[in-house]
């Protein structure tokens, strides 16, 4: 197979990758923020918190991401009467669509505590609050963090949508370059060999500090 | 020191606490037994308001815990807990777990604080485990430490759920000496177990509860040879 076109078009693909990779950082940025919130507020005890959180969780969880993205890039200006970059746009869809299973991961991280932790904490006199900062967060830490790391794997292969919108990401490029060159196949395989050394060098990474954290960690 | 009254439990449409009465005095080693589901750990919980009673008062120290307004978080500090699994933090080191609570919770300096907690250690014999962490220890020493750290608040009154149940049977035995040793020192206790041998031995009271009440109290000697309801009887028939 012939990539000579990789000489005219090498910046596409670095271009393309740049605004990927700030997508998804930001993304995941966004949304982990966000999460916590969620979260919070999933976990509260204040039911009208707690409905309002379950509601967008499950609106979020229950569309498609290319709904939620049209939604915002159209939307959004629309709403709000501002111009924004179609970059913003496609952060805020992502953010948005992430925050939601951030909170899951972190509710569901909280909650696999074993309850004895914060009876044990109560116990000795702990108010709600010192047990969650000193005994239940650091223990729920542990199990949240792998899986916030496989979300942001997810959202690094799910941002390819936003190509759709006209956002110039990795996918956009390989499709202008296949656009440019005539060639259907090969400026695709570039681009997914790109999305593949990401996800892979990420997930590796992720599975060496999972590791150290378990070796560290004496407490199992 | 504690005193319930008209104290009742329901979860949803069980009702599990019937009409509990008791008054409990400084000193005294109250053992509580009965068949599981009889209410006996559910009524220890409420105790220190882990489980909040449906209905009833609670006082405990000239206070009223189960007055809505009270802060049970100070009372809790003077009612140290054991459970059946230990729940030690499993993200500290065993002198974390003791200090955690007299250095949040009391103000103490770090030093005073693991100078308190080796005490306790040496009085459970566990003073060479000071700076590992629970998973490399044993059941009874877990269980060991866990009592040490339910002391480091200096509690006036220890609760005991079930504290040998989930042990190994060779690893009852240091549990429940460390316990007859708090009894020598003159502890306040109330202790939910099946340990029948070490009721009758350490008790000053035994209650036997069955299907949510008290059905007959008195002197373990009592109550063990000469057992006055039929349901008391036919437990204890099961169980000696």
């Amino acid at each position: 197979m012939d990539f000579s076109f990789m000489h005219k078009y090498y910046q596409f693909y670095i271009d393309g990758t740049v605004i990927t990779l700030l997508l998804s950082f930001f993304g995941v940025l966004c949304g982990v923020v966000l999460g916590v919130f969620l979260a919070l507020m999933k976990l509260s005890r204040n039911s009208m918190l707690k409905l309002l959180a379950s509601a967008y969780i499950e609106l979020v969880r229950g569309t498609p991401l290319l709904v939620q993205l049209y939604i915002v890039y159209y939307g959004l200006p629309k709403l709000l009467g501002w111009d924004f970059a179609d970059l913003t746009l496609g952060i805020v869809a992502v953010s948005l669509n992430s925050a939601a299973y951030v909170a899951e991961i972190i509710r569901a991280g909280i909650q696999s505590v074993d309850k004895g932790q914060m009876e044990a904490a109560r116990s000795l006199g702990m108010p709600h609050r010192t047990a969650m900062t000193y005994i239940i967060i650091p223990q729920a830490i542990k199990n949240i963090l792998p899986a916030l790391g496989n979300e942001f794997i997810v959202l690094i292969k799910e941002s390819a949508i936003v190509s759709v919108v006209g956002i110039h990401d990795l996918m956009y490029k390989a499709d202008t370059v296949r656009g440019n060159t005539y060639r259907p196949f090969a400026p695709l395989l570039v681009a997914a060999a790109i999305y593949f050394t990401i996800i892979f060098g990420l997930s590796k990474l992720l599975a060496y500090v999972e590791g150290r954290m378990r070796t560290g960690d004496s407490s199992i | 020191m504690i005193q319930v009254s008209n104290l009742n439990k329901e979860f949803g449409k069980l009702h599990v606490l019937k009409d509990i009465n008791i008054k409990i005095n400084k000193g005294e080693i109250v053992v509580i037994i009965g068949p599981s589901g009889s209410g006996k750990s559910t009524f220890l919980r409420c105790l220190n308001l882990l489980e909040e009673p449906t209905d009833g008062e609670i006082v405990f120290e000239g206070a009223s815990i189960t007055n809505k307004y009270n802060d049970i978080n100070k009372q809790r500090q003077k009612m140290g807990m054991v459970f059946q699994q230990f729940n030690l933090f499993p993200h500290m080191t065993v002198i974390e777990n003791i200090t955690l609570a007299p250095i949040k919770l009391k103000k103490m300096e770090r030093a005073a604080a693991n100078k308190v907690a080796l005490n306790l250690l040496k009085r459970v014999g566990l003073e060479d485990k000071a700076f590992v962490y629970p998973n490399q220890l044993s059941g009874g020493q877990k269980q060991r430490i866990a009592i040490a750290r339910a002391l480091a608040m200096a509690p006036n009154m220890m609760l005991f759920d079930e504290p040998t149940s989930a042990l190994d049977p060779e690893m009852v035995g240091e549990v429940l000496g460390v316990m007859k040793e708090l009894v020598t020192e003159g502890m306040t206790m109330v202790i939910v177990t099946h340990e029948m041998g070490f009721a009758k031995e350490v008790g000053s009271r035994v209650i036997f509860m069955d299907d949510g009440r008290i059905v007959e109290e008195g002197y373990p000697k009592e109550l063990f040879s000469q057992p006055k309801h039929p349901r008391t009887k036919d437990f204890l028939a099961k169980v000696l």
